[in-house]
């Protein structure tokens, strides 16, 4: 029976180097924080993963905070620059509108909690970040403002966004990009972007579940939400995980297959088209990233389609938050223009480096069925 | 067949759709989300709404081994049952939201969902049964008659009733709570839920306080002396006794009962027992849950309430109405709930009480 993956925006198999690092390390002794000779050897596997790390996004190795996920190093970078610029009188905290919860919601927090202003930046129809809205914002509030977080790519759509240029325009202003999506699947380097502060997550690119990373620049000395023993230049307590760390290192070594990835999501887009006629591809015009691709399928509701697209053995997302496990409008979706209604019916589909030209064939095969159903069942 | 188990996070459902399983259906777990805002009802963890619920919901469709999803009915359910609840009482009536969700949301929007999507019918875990017979599937009370459940379902139309599979109307509850336990599933011994689910606090009449305000109104007797004042019409159920805050004594010192909510002149009539009594009841909007109802007069039993007794009475229909006679006087008989038909243990049909004489 096939069982076709098409949710790698959501997680990625791990990779065959990251399971032999991992089973390898679990097996071995020592915490490396530990000053004798097993806690020495632990230290040095570590230390190694960071440095490869670091060589694969363009960083220092002192610059890697090992995290246990992408939220944890998000909440971090923001809580953290937010705290450091209100200790100048700063205040304000400027976001996108198409920013994942792991962004939104601890600036909503901020907001409600620690006397934070928050400004959203919109975006276009093709889901790229507005800069003449972010320009007039940092003219005006330039002072006032602790930290800009603009996601490098959107989890949704795969949208690319022009985050060298928003360094350029934030000047003294510290920038984090939320970079979950984009690390290895696009070219990345945190020292050519210019960045403060750049989110990582394992499990996007091969790796195990429970470990991330938050590259932060050296100099940069921001509160700890954790507190403890010290680890992670004391901005992150906790035994590290060494482990999974080793295991995330093997994972980003791997090379990602880009030109292979681009042709299946261009001939998955053109099967799409050809079936449904009226689908509609989300961000089709802007630069993306390889393996996501989001579409529209008017006179549907998105987990009607989820449900009829498990029930024939394929996974896909809808890619938006769940409230109770009940399907929200895309904020992403709703921000480039759609409707509450044409929001709740689109679908995202994401590649990798696993996915085939068979996967496809077998979803086009269903799709037409699919999209049927779900516009008789659509009673509403 | 493919079927649809609505899961509500409780043991019945769990066990009913295990069942469902067992008997070689294909089946897909689906939890109703019913509450708008769910999280608003996370404290009070008694309904059918809760984030838990749907939790367990899932946690019980995994141990089964059957895929699990939630489906969003919150604005159906506004629509056609909060809507409606508030309505009836703001009219004088008092209406049951259980048989309405029945009418309105698990047996037509999930049903049609269900059907358009390519599934046979929807699974609940409701203490009743099936039959077939020479007249196509009917409705029947359950074996485990404190259980039963068929008042709730009488709302149900001959093609609702084709889709609908109920596997727990041969069990005792206390069985279906010990086969949960067997079968490895954590509700087992999870508390039934008693309260209207979209009034978490269980405070029915501040609910509706809080949403059809407090207007004082009088309280006369059935000459239209006022004897008293009320907060709210709606709040009195007919056949009340206590709570009526009266002062001024009956002549002879008896004590006097709701007989009337008029919610126009937002008057609450009061009167003695014997007032209460009525013979003749006169239902609106009649469903048949099998053939239908003629104006043959029929011989059967009705039944008023969820878990009421059924009461010997005959019957028929005018084209119009449902009209059922009593053999003995009952005291206290509110208009806007079901009353419910009975052949022996087969549900007949139900209509709206609009009328009682």
């Amino acid at each position: 029976m096939p069982s076709i993956y098409v949710d790698h925006a959501a997680t990625t198999p791990l990779s065959a180097a990251a399971f032999a690092a991992i089973s390898q390390q679990l097996q071995e002794l020592g915490n490396p924080s530990s000053l004798h000779t097993h806690g020495r050897a632990t230290r040095k596997a570590l230390e190694d993963a960071r440095e490869a790390i670091a060589k694969e996004v363009g960083c220092l190795g002192s610059e890697v905070i090992f995290t246990a996920s992408g939220t944890e190093a998000n909440n971090i970078a923001l809580k953290g620059l937010f705290w450091q610029g209100r200790a100048q009188g700063k205040r304000v905290i400027v976001i996108s509108a198409i920013e994942h919860h792991a962004i939104l919601d601890p600036a909503q927090w901020l907001k409600t909690h620690e006397g934070a202003e928050v400004i959203e930046i919109d975006v276009d129809s093709n889901g790229v970040i507005n800069l003449e809205t972010l320009k007039t914002v940092i003219a005006e509030r330039a002072n006032e403002i602790a930290v800009i977080s603009i996601m490098h790519a959107n989890n949704e759509t795969g949208v690319l966004q022009p985050i060298s240029e928003i360094v350029g325009l934030a000047g003294d202003i510290p920038v984090h990009t939320d970079a979950v999506q984009s690390f290895k699947k696009t070219p990345l380097s945190f020292s050519q972007l210019g960045v403060y502060a750049l989110t990582l997550s394992a499990h996007k690119v091969g790796g195990p579940l429970g470990i991330g990373a938050l590259i932060l620049r050296r100099a940069v000395e921001i509160p700890a939400l954790l507190h403890g023993g010290g680890q992670e230049r004391e901005i992150r307590s906790g035994t590290l995980n060494a482990p999974s760390i080793v295991a995330f290192a093997a994972a980003a070594a791997d090379s990602y297959p880009q030109a292979q990835v681009t042709t299946l999501r261009d001939s998955f887009i053109d099967g799409v088209k050809a079936l449904i006629p009226d689908a509609i591809i989300n961000g089709e015009s802007s630069y993306r990233l390889p393996g996501i691709v989001n579409v529209t399928f008017p006179g549907t509701q998105s987990d009607t389609l989820l449900l009829l697209l498990d029930s024939a053995h394929v996974s896909a997302s809808t890619g938006s938050a769940c409230s109770a496990g009940v399907h929200e409008a895309s904020h992403v979706l709703l921000a480039m223009g759609h409707t509450e209604t044409t929001a709740q019916s689109s679908l995202r589909f994401s590649f990798g480096a696993t996915s085939t030209q068979a996967d496809l064939d077998f979803i086009m095969s269903v799709l037409p069925g699919v999209i049927t159903r779900g516009r008789a069942a659509n009673i509403k | 067949m493919k079927l649809i188990a609505a899961m509500s996070g409780g043991v019945d459902s769990a066990v009913a759709a295990a069942r469902a399983v067992e008997s070689g259906h294909d089946v897909i777990g689906v939890h109703l989300a019913l509450a708008a805002n769910p999280q608003k009802y996370r404290s009070g963890a008694r309904g059918c709404c809760t984030i838990e619920d749907s939790h367990d919901a899932r946690r019980a469709a995994d141990v089964i081994g059957i895929p699990f999803y939630i489906w969003d009915m919150a604005e159906e359910f506004h629509d056609g049952v909060v809507e409606d609840f508030l309505a009836e009482y703001a009219a004088g009536r008092t209406p049951n939201p259980c048989l309405r969700c029945n009418e309105k949301i698990k047996f037509a929007a999930v049903l049609d969902r269900a059907r358009a999507m390519g599934f046979d019918g929807v699974v609940t875990g409701h203490y009743a049964r099936t039959q077939i017979s020479e007249s196509g599937k009917t409705l029947h009370r359950a074996v485990d008659h404190s259980k039963d459940q068929s008042y709730v379902l009488s709302v149900l139309t001959i093609e609702q009733i084709a889709g609908a599979i109920f596997p727990l109307g041969d069990t005792t509850k206390v069985d279906i709570r010990k086969e949960a336990e067997a079968r490895g599933l954590a509700v087992a011994q999870k508390p039934d839920s008693h309260d209207i689910c979209f009034v978490p606090s269980g405070d029915n009449a501040g609910w509706l306080r809080d949403r059809l305000g407090s207007e004082v109104g009088p309280i006369v007797d059935q000459a239209g002396n006022k004897i008293g004042e009320h907060k709210g019409a709606y709040t009195y159920t007919i056949g009340q006794r206590k709570g009526l805050g009266l002062t001024i004594p009956t002549p002879d010192g008896s004590p006097r009962f709701v007989l009337k909510i008029e919610p126009v002149s937002n008057t609450v009539v009061v009167g003695a027992r014997e007032d209460l009594a009525i013979i003749t009841m006169v239902g609106e909007r009649p469903v048949w849950c099998g053939p239908a109802v003629t104006s043959e007069v029929q011989t059967g039993f009705v039944q008023i309430r969820a878990h009421g007794s059924p009461l010997p009475c005959t019957y028929y229909f005018d084209g119009t109405v449902l009209i059922a006679t009593l053999a003995e006087p009952l005291l206290g008989l509110a208009t806007g709930q079901a009353m419910v038909i009975y052949d022996g243990d087969r549900v007949v049909g139900s209509a709206t009480i609009c009328e009682t004489k």
